[in-house]
């Protein structure tokens, strides 16, 4: 194979790293879930990718159930739920954009660390890209801890689920089934976060998850 | 032979400072005393100087029978002190020649023109000592001296606290002193510096930490720093440019010589400490001064940058140093030292303008200054080039040696530990902005205090300053431009002290075409300052004449536009604090908890609005804070021991007695 | 050295002209800066009566500083007589001493905007200038060099896709809008008071130091294209040495990248609203993670 294989491989495993710190970055409902389609269909070229590489013709089904899934069902679904809520302002983060990115970077430093020393013996591309998967990984938690919005909760682990499938799909040897029974459970997970969301709305008024602290009783 | 030039030179300045003691009523004596001083300097310079550029061959070390009566007193020169002599006696000459003129002002002669001398002699004495006792006591010498100076001007509160926190933080740093050379001694006790470098050493990583701190304290790092901001602008102008710009590096030498000379060969991590100390000193010291309305005192927390980025470089040369690449080893270093030597230059050169501009107006606080560039038009030019150069602005002095870390952070991935490789990066982005701030801190130093228009009274009515001091400025600021220029000379006279140090030196730069400095390799990266100047000092020459040529000369003087909002009153002028408060806002809120609360009175009230913006001291309220109350309540706790009964005294000591016979009988 | 200074002002009429394009406007013709130039340089200059030396000197400083910068980045041709003398580090600093300068005069009248417009230059440089630097790390460790031409040669010969190149250039093109002073930070066609900064500095200046003032900025909005274009899409440009035709290739293709950077600075700028100011530390402190991730990316294995 050509170092230009890889090295598109990993330029897109990288772009999903820079657009997960985007999505940090985002404070914008729109914006927010712009970036996030455009993390998916990032995904999907990365996945397709890779079936080329290894000449997997079933990654290419994970490519496209990634690409009408993610990039076009759930962010038109999730526009419609931000419309119908009113809720498209600013985002609250509940620790300042310049710290999150901090953690972030610190983040990524740390998955490249931990993935580089674990695998020394693995193949040299197998190893940055799952570091790289890593990595959106821990951003997309981060992002789900930052935030104090439901709707940019789900899309943290839309983005973490991202990862995951990066990361099967770097290694060679994810079943097809496992992947579809993968990508319908995310999408019922999402139905289901949907519904929940119009029932918190419906109860208390706003969307923001510190009301159901102080419906726990946690929270003075 | 060198050596016996230097303390026959120091001889002299004891000379002179018994002669302060007795004549000090006289009205030459302060002239006389300070020219004394500056030819003693200048025979040290000339030394030292001369055994550098002859390569610093081996020379024989001077055995005087003083101090202890089985050791005495031993100092040698080698390369690593002449270059450091260098620097204590070019900045003891130019603070000399400042004095000559600046001295006359001074109100109470009698408690400065003693110790001016003492003090230098003590610095001398420290970086020629060959010693442990000799260092050590030198070291004390030069702490105590310093302290008097500090202690001159002791009517004012503020500097009778600032010279307690200096004693205090001065004898716990050459107690850790004390502690290191102990280990070092190891159990045969061989005190002489030949001794300690053959001798096998028990915990070494003790000793580096116990120099850390020690000398460290005396540098300015962070969080050691808290006496230097206080101390440093209590004394007199001159002593502060001598305290920052040369004592400071007195440190560093004592931190050089151990470390990388007496200690042997180093452990990596040593090299993670100091560089996340001196990391942490360059952003905490540049967002501190930015923070400061008090000239002197920016100054001095500008100096904890400095010293920080030193710092950096030494730890890369450390880890270089461990990891057997020389040629990086080296390149680290001379950076290192290189930046010594330039932040002694133009460090002095600011604490004099702030001489200059506290004689001319009696005012620190820069927010009572302004348009001092119409009343002290040299001073002015002068402590712009200083800017210039502490900013890391080409083509001068200070981006020389920042260029050289840069290049050494550069060489850095070759490292194998892991931990270094995520550091170096970080330092590395850590020194960029150290930089960068730093030119935020002189913008708004030199904007606020001579530009704009006078503020008070007194900033109208300022006047230039003497010649003397003028002349001092001019050289410091002519050596600025020399090193920033020609910086390849300077880095072939380190050639011999890195060398020493650590087995190699950076290649020959003397010979290189146009006199342009390359680190590594010419494909690599190189500079050359020479050329840079002409370019620039050209082409503004070709602007400038094709301005006049083709251009309208026409000038009309109006008042100024403003937008359309002429105001007269100097008040609405920008201020020190409004000037950093983006900064402050962006960075502040971590680091220093700074937050601001407007008090808007209700509409009808005549009160009048207020921004109030607090700023707090975070290292001294998690350091020294706990450590202080804690002093104090131990203290309340064994006032009761005063008035205990002879007979429980006696209980005491006999239980005292008894514990430590126990804790040997269970040692063994 | 003449080139940058002919084509810089070109570079401003293109984009001003496209930015009224998308606008729906007509807009000046191309040749506009040229003009202004002219009319500014023959208009008698008015100084406020307490305006010092510096005041007056200041903007040739800060054109010789800006001029020679950007007379070291390789426009067309690598190998230029004097590329060794400063690597990009250098150019960087240079820059910075031209911000140095353009704050301190804004200082110097002793106006209230003039302070406000240097003290939030310097907040921005103090974020930007410390991630140009951690770009130049990425790119010279991938390089080999902080020689621009030996950068330029490098990518030439090395052409690849690089994650950390890629993070590198994100960077840059934020500290390019930053640095000169367009949309999201700063608008260059405002005189609105609270949201200006370049212009607040310089509104004392008119006639001849005005006029050295706007080159300068024309100049370093040159700069920082001819920079990405030297760095990120170096083909074209001919090597020391060549032939006449080379060196004429590569005039075209230098000017091909200068028209399509204008232009896709324009799209990004209509595309984009002006951001608050305290927002704008954000946006810089964006390029100096990326950067800073670049940089760490590389120090930890070698294929990023």
């Amino acid at each position: 194979m050509s170092p230009h294989l890889f090295d598109i491989a990993h330029m897109l495993a990288g772009g999903l790293v820079l657009l997960s710190l985007a999505m940090l970055y985002q404070d914008r409902m729109f914006g927010l879930l712009n970036v996030f389609a455009l993390h998916a269909i990032v995904l999907s070229a990365s996945v397709a990718w890779q079936g080329h590489i290894q000449g997997a013709p079933h990654l290419y089904i994970t490519a496209i159930i990634a690409l009408v899934l993610k990039a076009i069902i759930i962010p038109l679904a999730l526009r419609r739920i931000v419309v119908r809520l009113g809720i498209h302002r600013t985002i609250e983060t509940v620790v300042g954009v310049g710290p999150t990115m901090l953690a972030g970077m610190g983040l990524v430093a740390l998955s490249m660390v931990v993935m580089l020393r674990a695998t020394q013996t693995a193949d040299p591309l197998a190893r940055e890209d799952l570091a790289f998967a890593l990595s959106v990984v821990l951003l997309g938690l981060l992002m789900m801890v930052t935030r104090r919005n439901a709707v940019s909760q789900i899309i943290g682990f839309m983005s973490l689920e991202n990862g995951l499938i990066l990361a099967a799909t770097g290694a060679k040897g994810m079943p097809l089934v496992v992947e579809i029974s993968i990508a319908f459970s995310v999408l019922v997970a999402f139905i289901v976060i949907g519904v929940f969301l119009f029932r918190i709305r419906e109860r208390f008024d706003s969307v923001d998850v510190s009301a159901l602290d102080a419906f726990r009783g946690e929270r003075r | 032979m060198p050596a016996v030039l230097v303390l026959w030179a120091v001889a002299a300045l004891l000379v002179a400072a018994a002669l302060g003691v007795a004549l000090h009523r006289a009205r030459f004596a302060s002239r006389a005393i300070y020219l004394i001083s500056l030819a003693a300097s200048l025979v040290i310079l000339v030394a030292a100087g001369s055994h550098l550029l002859a390569g610093a061959p081996a020379s024989p070390g001077v055995h005087l029978p003083v101090g202890l009566p089985w050791i005495g007193a031993h100092f040698r020169i080698d390369a690593l002190s002449a270059f450091f002599l260098v620097v204590t006696s070019l900045g003891g000459a130019i603070a000399s020649l400042y004095a000559i003129g600046y001295g006359e002002h001074e109100e109470a002669p009698g408690r400065v023109l003693p110790f001016y001398p003492a003090f230098l002699a003590g610095m001398t004495l420290v970086v020629l000592a060959d010693d442990a006792f000799t260092f050590l006591l030198a070291w004390e010498f030069m702490s105590l001296s310093s302290w008097a100076l500090v202690m001159a001007h002791h009517h004012d509160a503020d500097n009778r606290a600032a010279g307690y926190i200096y004693i205090v933080m001065a004898s716990f740093g050459t107690l850790t002193l004390l502690l290191a050379f102990g280990l070092l001694a190891g159990p045969d006790g061989g005190y002489t510096f030949d001794a300690i470098r053959r001798a096998e050493h028990v915990m070494p990583g003790v000793v580096l930490l116990l120099m850390m701190v020690g000398a460290g304290s005396k540098a300015g790092l962070v969080p050691l720093h808290v006496w230097l901001p206080l101390a440093h602008p209590a004394a007199p102008s001159h002593v502060s440019a001598l305290m920052s710009g040369v004592m400071t590096k007195v440190a560093v030498y004592g931190f050089v010589r151990v470390v990388f000379d007496l200690l042997g060969s180093p452990g990596w991590w040593w090299s993670s400490i100091l560089l996340t100390v001196g990391g942490t000193s360059a952003v905490l010291g540049v967002l501190s001064a930015l923070m400061q309305r008090d000239l002197k005192r920016l100054l001095a927390f500008s100096t904890i940058e400095n010293i920080g980025i030193v710092f950096i470089g030494l730890g890369l040369a450390l880890a270089f140093k461990a990891n057997g690449m020389a040629a990086a080893a080296a390149l680290a270093l001379t950076a290192a030292l290189l930046h010594a030597f330039n932040h002694s230059l133009f460090k002095s050169l600011l604490f004099f303008g702030a001489g200059a501009v506290l004689t001319a107006t009696g005012e620190r606080d820069i927010e009572k200054l302004g348009g001092l560039i119409r009343t002290m038009p040299q001073t002015a030019f002068l402590f712009l080039g200083g800017c210039l150069a502490i900013s890391a602005l080409p083509p001068l002095n200070g981006f020389v040696s920042e260029w050289m870390t840069f290049q050494a952070v550069l060489l850095s991935p070759a490292l194998p530990q892991w931990v270094l490789k995520l550091l170096v990066p970080a330092i590395g982005a850590v020194l960029a902005l150290g930089a960068a701030l730093s030119a935020a801190c002189f913008v708004r130093a030199f904007g606020i205090a001579f530009l704009g228009r006078a503020r008070t009274p007194a900033a109208a009515a300022a006047h230039e300053t003497d010649r003397a001091s003028l002349a001092a400025m001019g050289l410091c600021l002519l050596l600025c431009l020399a090193v920033g220029i020609l910086p390849g000379l300077l880095i072939d006279l380190l050639g011999p002290v890195v060398q020493g140090l650590v087995g190699a030196r950076m290649p020959q730069q003397s010979s290189l075409p146009w006199l342009s400095i390359v680190p590594v390799a010419e494909s690599r990266s190189s500079y050359n300052g020479l050329l840079l100047f002409l370019f620039i000092l050209l082409s503004t020459l070709i602007t400038i004449e094709a301005i006049h040529r083709f251009a309208s000369h026409r000038v009309r003087r109006s008042p100024p536009w403003d937008c359309g909002f002429p105001d007269p009153n100097p008040a609405t002028q920008y201020t020190a604090d409004s000037f950093s408060q983006p900064i402050r806002r962006v960075f502040g809120t971590l680091v220093f908890r700074a937050s601001e609360r407007v008090d808007m009175p209700p509409p009808g009230d005549t009160r009048p609005a207020r921004l109030v913006v607090s700023v707090r001291d975070t290292i001294w309220e998690t350091f020294y804070a706990p450590i202080s109350d804690l002093v104090s309540v131990t203290g309340e706790r064994l006032n009761r021991l005063q008035f205990l009964s002879i007979r429980q005294y006696l209980s005491l000591v006999f239980a005292a007695l008894v514990g430590l016979l126990i804790m040997v009988s269970i040692w063994q | 050295m003449l080139l940058v200074l002919a084509l810089a002002p070109l570079l401003l009429g293109f984009t001003r002209k496209v930015k009224a394009r998308l606008l729906r406007r007509r807009g000046p013709p191309v040749l506009q800066p040229y003009r202004d130039l002219l009319r500014l340089i023959r208009k008698e200059a008015v100084i406020a009566d307490n305006a010092s030396w510096l005041f007056r000197s200041g903007p040739y400083m800060i054109f010789a500083a800006t001029w020679v910068a950007a007379a070291l980045v390789p426009t067309f041709a690598t190998g230029l007589t004097f590329s060794w003398a400063a690597d990009l580090i250098a150019i960087t600093a240079l820059i910075g001493s031209a911000r140095f300068f353009l704050a301190l005069v804004g200082m110097d009248v002793g106006t209230s905007f003039g302070g406000i417009g240097s003290s939030r230059e310097m907040m921005f440089a103090s974020l930007a200038e410390p991630a140009t630097i951690m770009i130049v790390f990425t790119v010279a460790l991938v390089a080999g060099s902080t020689q621009l031409s030996s950068i330029a040669n490098h990518m030439l010969d090395h052409a690849s896709l690089r994650v950390s190149l890629g993070l590198a250039l994100v960077a840059l093109i934020i500290v390019a809008v930053a640095e000169n002073a367009r949309i999201p930070v700063d608008n260059p066609a405002t005189h609105l008071e609270l949201t200006m900064v370049h212009e607040a500095m310089v509104l004392e200046y008119s006639g001849r130091h005005l006029a050295m003032i706007e080159l300068a900025a024309a100049v370093k909005l040159l700069l920082y294209v001819s920079l990405i274009a030297c760095i990120f899409v170096p083909w074209g440009l001919a090597p020391a040495g060549a032939s006449l035709a080379a060196y004429a290739i590569g005039l075209a293709a230098y000017v091909a990248k200068l028209l399509v950077g204008g232009f896709v600075l324009v799209l990004f700028e209509t595309s984009i609203a002006k951001m608050r100011v305290f927002r704008v530390p954000d946006f810089i402190g964006i390029a100096l993670m990326l950067g800073l991730l670049g940089t760490l990316l590389r120090f930890v294995s070698g294929s990023f």
